[in-house]
C-alpha cells in the first residue's frame, strides 16, 4: 500500500500567468524573470562612465514597463551577474530606458565592453520614487553630486515633461574635476530648453576651467531659497548630502521636504536578500528614496 | 482544528506507506557531540527505523528543504549572439517528518517573509506546498528558550502533528491533505482519557525548560544600546564564520551569482544563502563596507532578529532553538548577549 502526495505546480496560479508587471506588488509573478533589452546605443560620457541607451525588446513587455524617477532595476549581464542600477531616463519613454553606469566591478566592467546591439535582462523597477506628484506648486532644489547625476536625471526629465507644475528649479552640481562632469553636452538644453538653472563647480580646477571651485555647497549661497515652498533632492556620496541637507536645514527647509537616494548592493531588489538592510529597512522596498529625516532615523544609513 | 489517535504501529505503518511512493526526510542520528550526545540532521531515510523519532534537536534546521543553500534561479542559453532565459520551479513532493513546534514556527516566519511580501517567492512556494510536514512534540532541549518567545506550541503550518502518550500518538490534523493521508491507516476519535493525557504531557513540556529570557523590552532595549560596549565584547569574539546563519531556522538572507558551464553554451543564476556576519555582506560598489568590523555585523544580526523583524511582522525573527549558540566555535551564546545588554540597561 502507498499513500501518495500530489505534486503541486505553481504555474497553475491565475496570478502568475498574468503578463509579468514587477509594479504589481504583492502578487505571484516569476521574480527572476527578465525582461530582456538590447543596448541600443553607449554614450561616453567619462573615463570611466558610460551612458547605455537600451530598449526593450518585446515590445508588449516595452510598452507595459513603467517605472517612476528614482525607482531602479536590476541589470543582468548572463554569465556574469547581476547589479542594482537607478533608471536614468524619463518615465515617458516606457521601455526605452537610459542606466548611467560607471565601471566598478565585474559586471560593470564586462558591460563597458559591451558593444551596441548586445542583449541584456532587465528586471524592476525596484523600490521608492522621488515624490514628484507632491512636489508639484513648489521650487525644485536638484542637487547631485559626481556619480549622483544619474540617478537624478531622471526627476530632471520629468520636471521637464511637466514644466508647467513646478516653480523655479536649480540643478546645483559638483564633481572633484571638470573631466568627472556627466552630461556635459545636456547642459545647453537644461538651462535653455528646460528653464533651470544650472550652477556646476569643481574641487580641483584644470587650466580650461572657468567657472567657480569648492564645495557643492559654496553655491547654495548663489541661490535664493524660499523654505516654505522648496523641496530638495540629493543625490550623492553620503558625506556629501550629510553636508547639504545640514546647510539646507539652516536655510529652514523641513527635513521631511529633502530626498535623497541610499546606494546598496542589493541582490534580488525585492526585500529578501538582506544585502540591503539598513538596521531594519530594506533599501530595496523602503528606499532607495527617503526623506532625509527618515534617513536621520536609521541606524548606520550614512 | 481536528484530533484523532493513531496507534505507533498504525503511524510506522503511515510512514511506510508514504515511503512507498515519495521521498520521506526525518531526524536522522548522525554522529556524536563535543558532549557526547548523540548528534541528528534531517535526512532523507528508505526504512522507518533510519528516524530517531526521540531526538532533543537537530544541528541543522530543516530549512534546506525550504530555501536550499545553492538554488538555481534561472538558466540561460546562448545560441548565435543571442540568448534565452528558462525558470523552473519543479520540486518533487516530499514528506518532512518530525519537526519540533519551533521549527515548524520557523517556517511560519519564513512564509511572511517569502509569501505575504511585495513579491512572493514562486520557488518558496512551490517547495512549501510541495512539502508535507508532520510536527511531533518534545520534551525542552537542553539550551533552547523558545518558551520565552511562545514558539513552544505550534498551532497551523504544518499537515499533521504527533503528541507522543506512550502507546500512541495524539494527531492534531491542520490540513485535508493530513485528513486524507492520515485515514490511509487506522485512525480514531479522541477520547476524555486521551485529551486529559495529552493534556498532562503539555503540563509536562511547558515546565520542563531551563532556559529563561525576557524578550518584551528587546527592541527598544537595541535602539537604546546601539553604542553600547557589549556589542564590541561579544563582536571581538566573533569569528566571522557565518554559522548561525547556516544553522538557523529562519536566516533567509542571501547573494546571487552566475556560473557558466564550460562549453560556454550556458549558464546559471545561482542563489546562495549568505551570513550578514560574513566581512563582504555589507560592501557596494567601489568597495565601501558599511559594517567593516565584527561588532558592527554581529549587533546588525540581533538587530535584525529583535528589533527589525519586529517592526515589519510585529514579533521577533527568532524561534528560540539556540542552534546558532550551539554552533557558535567563540562561544556566543545569544541568552549571554541579550542578558548582557539587559544588566547594560539596568546599571
Amino acid at each position: 500500500m502507498s499513500v501518495v502526495l500530489h505534486p503541486y505546480d505553481v504555474r497553475t496560479e491565475p496570478e502568475i500567468q498574468e503578463p509579468l508587471d514587477f509594479n504589481r506588488r504583492g502578487e505571484l509573478k516569476h521574480v527572476d524573470k527578465v525582461f530582456k533589452a538590447e543596448i541600443t546605443n553607449i554614450v561616453t560620457l567619462t573615463e570611466i562612465d558610460k551612458l547605455f541607451h537600451l530598449r526593450i525588446t518585446d515590445p508588449a513587455e516595452r510598452e507595459r514597463f513603467s517605472f517612476k524617477p528614482g525607482q531602479f532595476v536590476m541589470l543582468e549581464l548572463p554569465g556574469f551577474g547581476e547589479v542594482p542600477i537607478s533608471i536614468s531616463s524619463s518615465p515617458l519613454w516606457k521601455g526605452h530606458i537610459e542606466l548611467c553606469i560607471r565601471r566598478a566591478g565585474l559586471v560593470t566592467g564586462v558591460l563597458h565592453k559591451a558593444k551596441r546591439g548586445a542583449k541584456v535582462g532587465i528586471r524592476g523597477p525596484f523600490g521608492t520614487a522621488f515624490p514628484l506628484s507632491v512636489m508639484k506648486g513648489h521650487d525644485v532644489l536638484l542637487i547631485a553630486g559626481g556619480l549622483g547625476l544619474a540617478p537624478l536625471r531622471a526627476p530632471i526629465f520629468h520636471v521637464n515633461d511637466n514644466r508647467a507644475d513646478y516653480g523655479d528649479v536649480h540643478i546645483l552640481y559638483g564633481t572633484k574635476t571638470p573631466q568627472d562632469l556627466l552630461f556635459t553636452y545636456q547642459y545647453d538644453q537644461w538651462r535653455t530648453v528646460y528653464d533651470v538653472s544650472l550652477s556646476v563647480i569643481v574641487e580641483r580646477a584644470d587650466e580650461g576651467w572657468t567657472g567657480p571651485v569648492g564645495m557643492i555647497t559654496d553655491l547654495l549661497g548663489d541661490i535664493r531659497v524660499h523654505p516654505e515652498h522648496t523641496y530638495a533632492i540629493v543625490c550623492g556620496p553620503p558625506v556629501m548630502f550629510k553636508f547639504v541637507c545640514a546647510r539646507l536645514s539652516q536655510t529652514g527647509i523641513p527635513m521631511q521636504r529633502m530626498y535623497v537616494s541610499l546606494e546598496r548592493r542589493m541582490h534580488c531588489g525585492m526585500g529578501k536578500c538582506c544585502r540591503c538592510n539598513v538596521g531594519s529597512t530594506y533599501t530595496c522596498l523602503d528606499g532607495p528614496v527617503f526623506d532625509y529625516w527618515s534617513v536621520m532615523n536609521l541606524k548606520e544609513a550614512i | 482544528m481536528l484530533f484523532k489517535i493513531v496507534t505507533k504501529e498504525g503511524f510506522r505503518s503511515l510512514v511506510d506507506q508514504l515511503l512507498a511512493s515519495n521521498e520521506v526526510i526525518g531526524p536522522r542520528r548522525v554522529g556524536v557531540r563535543r558532549n557526547g550526545k548523540p548528534e541528528h540532521q534531517f535526512l532523507p531515510i528508505e526504512r522507518f527505523e533510519d528516524m530517531d523519532l526521540d531526538y532533543e534537536k537537530t544541528a541543522f534546521s530543516a530549512k534546506t528543504y525550504f530555501l536550499p543553500f545553492r538554488e538555481t534561479l534561472s538558466r540561460t542559453r546562448f545560441k548565435n549572439g543571442d540568448w534565452q532565459q528558462e525558470i523552473s520551479y519543479r520540486v518533487q513532493p516530499r514528506a518532512l517528518v518530525g519537526l519540533h513546534a519551533c521549527d515548524i514556527n520557523a517556517l511560519l516566519k519564513l512564509d511572511k517573509v517569502m509569501l505575504r511580501g511585495p513579491f512572493p517567492s514562486p520557488y518558496y512556494l512551490s517547495r512549501r506546498k510541495n512539502t508535507f510536514v508532520v510536527g511531533i512534540d518534545h520534551d525542552p532541549c537542553e539550551t533552547g528558550f523558545c518558551a520565552s518567545l511562545g514558539e513552544d506550541t505550534v498551532t497551523h503550518g504544518f499537515d499533521l502533528f504527533l503528541t507522543d502518550l506512550g502507546d500512541r500518538y495524539f494527531v492534531s490534523i491542520d490540513s485535508d491533505r493530513g485528513f486524507r493521508v492520515l485515514h490511509s491507516v487506522p485512525v480514531r476519535d479522541i477520547t476524555e482519557d486521551d485529551r486529559r493525557a495529552y493534556q498532562e504531557v503539555r503540563r509536562r513540556i511547558a515546565s520542563g525548560f531551563k532556559v529563561h529570557l525576557r524578550f518584551e523590552n528587546l527592541p527598544t532595549l537595541l535602539d537604546i544600546e546601539f553604542e553600547s560596549p557589549v556589542w564590541k565584547k561579544w563582536g571581538d569574539k566573533c569569528l566571522s564564520c557565518g554559522a548561525c546563519a547556516m544553522v538557523c531556522p529562519t536566516c533567509y538572507c542571501y547573494g546571487v551569482y552566475e556560473r557558466i558551464c564550460q562549453d560556454f553554451k550556458e549558464c546559471t543564476k545561482v542563489k546562495q544563502l549568505y551570513s550578514c556576519n560574513l566581512i563582504d555582506f555589507a560592501v557596494v560598489a567601489g568597495g565601501h563596507n558599511f559594517r567593516p568590523t565584527r561588532h558592527t555585523r554581529l549587533k546588525y544580526r540581533y538587530y535584525h532578529q529583535h528589533r527589525g523583524f519586529v517592526e515589519a511582522y510585529d514579533e521577533p525573527k527568532c524561534v528560540g532553538c539556540n542552534r546558532c549558540g550551539d554552533a557558535c566555535l567563540a562561544g556566543i551564546n545569544p541568552p549571554d548577549v541579550i542578558r548582557d545588554l539587559q544588566a547594560e540597561e539596568a546599571s
